[in-house]
């Protein structure tokens, strides 16, 4: 076990430079990887807050009873996608409408009659915020008898479905390349180093080492570059994270940074690029030899 | 201890190597295979630590047949023989004893007996004195002995040699050819193949001769292959 470690790391030693340099690519792609993230967790998050304002009205004929809308709400909330329900009388819509529609505020001030339906406002839960959930609870809500309307603004659901499902395909393309860029260049970097030492592989093959353990040093040498490139590509990240949210002039004040666990999962996907693109270099060769 | 019954080898661009080649050697003795560059000396050498397997025929070494080899058996064949080359193979950034201790680490020696073993060895080829040397500051000679060293290190039954003083002087020729007659007195079987006749000459040792992949002279005839060989035709 001693001797392994050894080995391993005196190839740092014997080639510093080519050493550096494959730590130095993994970083960066996994930097690249990392940027990515960073985008699609931020991404995401601003979609969430977006989505949170997705909402269902539901338009009232006048004159129904308030033990109807009452009873109704009740059972509106009792719906499994349902997060929350609001009430908003004729007088709250008139309200709201001088409030928020300033540039109509002459208009509404010299009304006789108000002219605005009570409404039932619902929020959906996390995860039922999608145009095919709205539209089904849509659907459901125009089956009151006492619903004039039912509103929820179809094409911003859609494009918000449509927004989520590009980011998640675009993130898993460009992860995959670059994972697969990772690979590449680890199993070159190995493969240089076996170059370099096939007189020694020769040898111990010819004394009678077994293949694991030929393998074992440059498995260990190809993990701890991982390890190393991984490390180097969470700080470049941290690195990249405060300086948007502290340039942006306030734009960016809002970033949020990778949770500890993903912090992991990069540093441990480094180590797993390195022990693949090392295990295909070294069993390639160990073939030829 | 050796045993080839009727080898052919061939190689993929349709060379043959190897004609119907069948010998055996026994405990304690010290072989000399010869021949003209080509002949198939080397051939030979490989089947015998595994590193080719034949085309067709038997190889057998130390209890293991070469023929049916797995690849994870053939680290264990190689444990059981030293192998030594014209152009030693040592490691140029590593000391004497280093090289010598590399065999023992990588085959998982225990790591206390390894000095008292390496110092050991080095003295049995009369290196002693320079185990802290680098490749670079040692003669041809001596470098040989490091590799016979490294060789002899695990305690071999049998002693492979590939030219073993293709590089060296006449003076050197004659000091590890003496070294290796000593190591065979001890009991390690030694094959040696050599082009160096008046080395061939020195010694009344058993000598095989190959001539464009075929024997064309053995001074000891083993009776068994003989027979074998007449019954095949």
């Amino acid at each position: 076990m001693r001797l392994l470690a050894r080995e391993a790391l005196l190839s740092f030693r014997r080639a510093p430079l080519l050493s550096a340099l494959s730590v130095t690519t993994i970083a960066f792609s996994l930097f690249t990887l990392g940027l990515f993230g960073l985008v699609a967790i931020n991404l995401r998050q601003e979609l969430r807050g977006l989505e949170e304002r997705v909402e269902i009205v539901a338009f009232i004929l006048r004159g129904t009873p308030a033990e109807t809308t009452t009873l109704a709400s009740q059972d509106i909330a009792a719906f499994p996608e349902v997060q929350e329900v609001g009430f908003v009388t004729e007088a709250q819509a008139l309200a709201r409408a001088r409030a928020e529609l300033v540039e109509f505020k002459d208009a509404y001030r010299d009304l006789q009659v108000n002219p605005l339906p009570a409404s039932i406002e619902v929020r959906l839960k996390e995860g039922y915020r999608d145009a095919a959930t709205v539209e089904s609870v849509a659907q459901r809500l125009r089956g009151f008898e006492f619903v004039d309307d039912v509103r929820f603004g179809r094409e911003w659901v859609e494009k918000l479905d449509h927004l989520r499902n590009i980011t998640g395909v675009v993130g898993l393309v460009i992860g995959l390349a670059f994972a697969g860029v990772a690979v590449v260049i680890i199993g070159v970097t190995i493969r240089l180093t076996l170059l370099q030492r096939a007189r020694e592989i020769s040898i111990m093959r010819l004394v009678g080492a077994t293949n694991w353990f030929i393998r074992g040093p440059f498995l260990l040498e190809g993990a701890l570059k991982g390890l190393l490139g991984g490390l180097v590509s969470v700080a470049l990240c941290y690195a990249a994270y405060l300086l948007f949210r502290d340039w942006g002039g306030g734009t960016f004040a809002g970033l949020i940074f990778f949770r500890p666990e993903h912090l992991l999962f990069i540093v441990l996907f480094g180590v797993l690029l390195g022990l693949v693109g090392s295990l295909v270099s070294v069993g390639r060769h160990l073939r030829n030899v | 201890m050796i045993r080839l019954s009727h080898v052919y080898k061939s190689y993929p661009n349709g060379a043959l190597a190897l004609k119907d080649v069948s010998f055996r050697v026994n405990r304690g003795e010290f072989v000399f295979l010869t021949g003209h560059s080509g002949a198939g000396k080397s051939t030979i050498l490989k089947l015998l630590f595994a590193e080719q397997k034949p085309t067709t025929g038997e190889v057998r070494v130390s209890g293991y047949n070469v023929s049916t080899l797995r690849v994870d058996e053939i680290p264990k064949l190689r444990r059981r023989l030293g192998v030594v080359f014209q152009d030693f193979r040592l490691l140029e950034d590593r000391t004497a004893a280093e090289n010598v201790a590399f065999a023992l680490e990588v085959t998982g020696g225990r790591g206390d007996t390894i000095a008292a073993r390496v110092t050991r060895v080095l003295s049995q080829v009369g290196l002693a004195a320079k185990s802290r040397a680098y490749p670079r500051e040692l003669s041809g000679g001596e470098q040989q002995r490091v590799a016979i060293a490294r060789a002899l290190v695990n305690d071999p039954a049998i002693l492979v040699a590939d030219e073993p003083t293709g590089n060296l002087d006449e003076r050197a020729t004659r000091g590890v050819f003496q070294l290796l007659r000593d190591i065979n007195a001890g009991g390690t079987v030694i094959v040696m193949a050599t082009h160096d006749l008046d080395l061939v000459r020195q010694a009344a040792y058993r000598t095989i001769e190959l001539r464009d992949g075929g024997v064309v002279f053995d001074s000891v005839v083993d009776e068994s292959d003989a027979a074998e060989t007449a019954g095949a035709e």
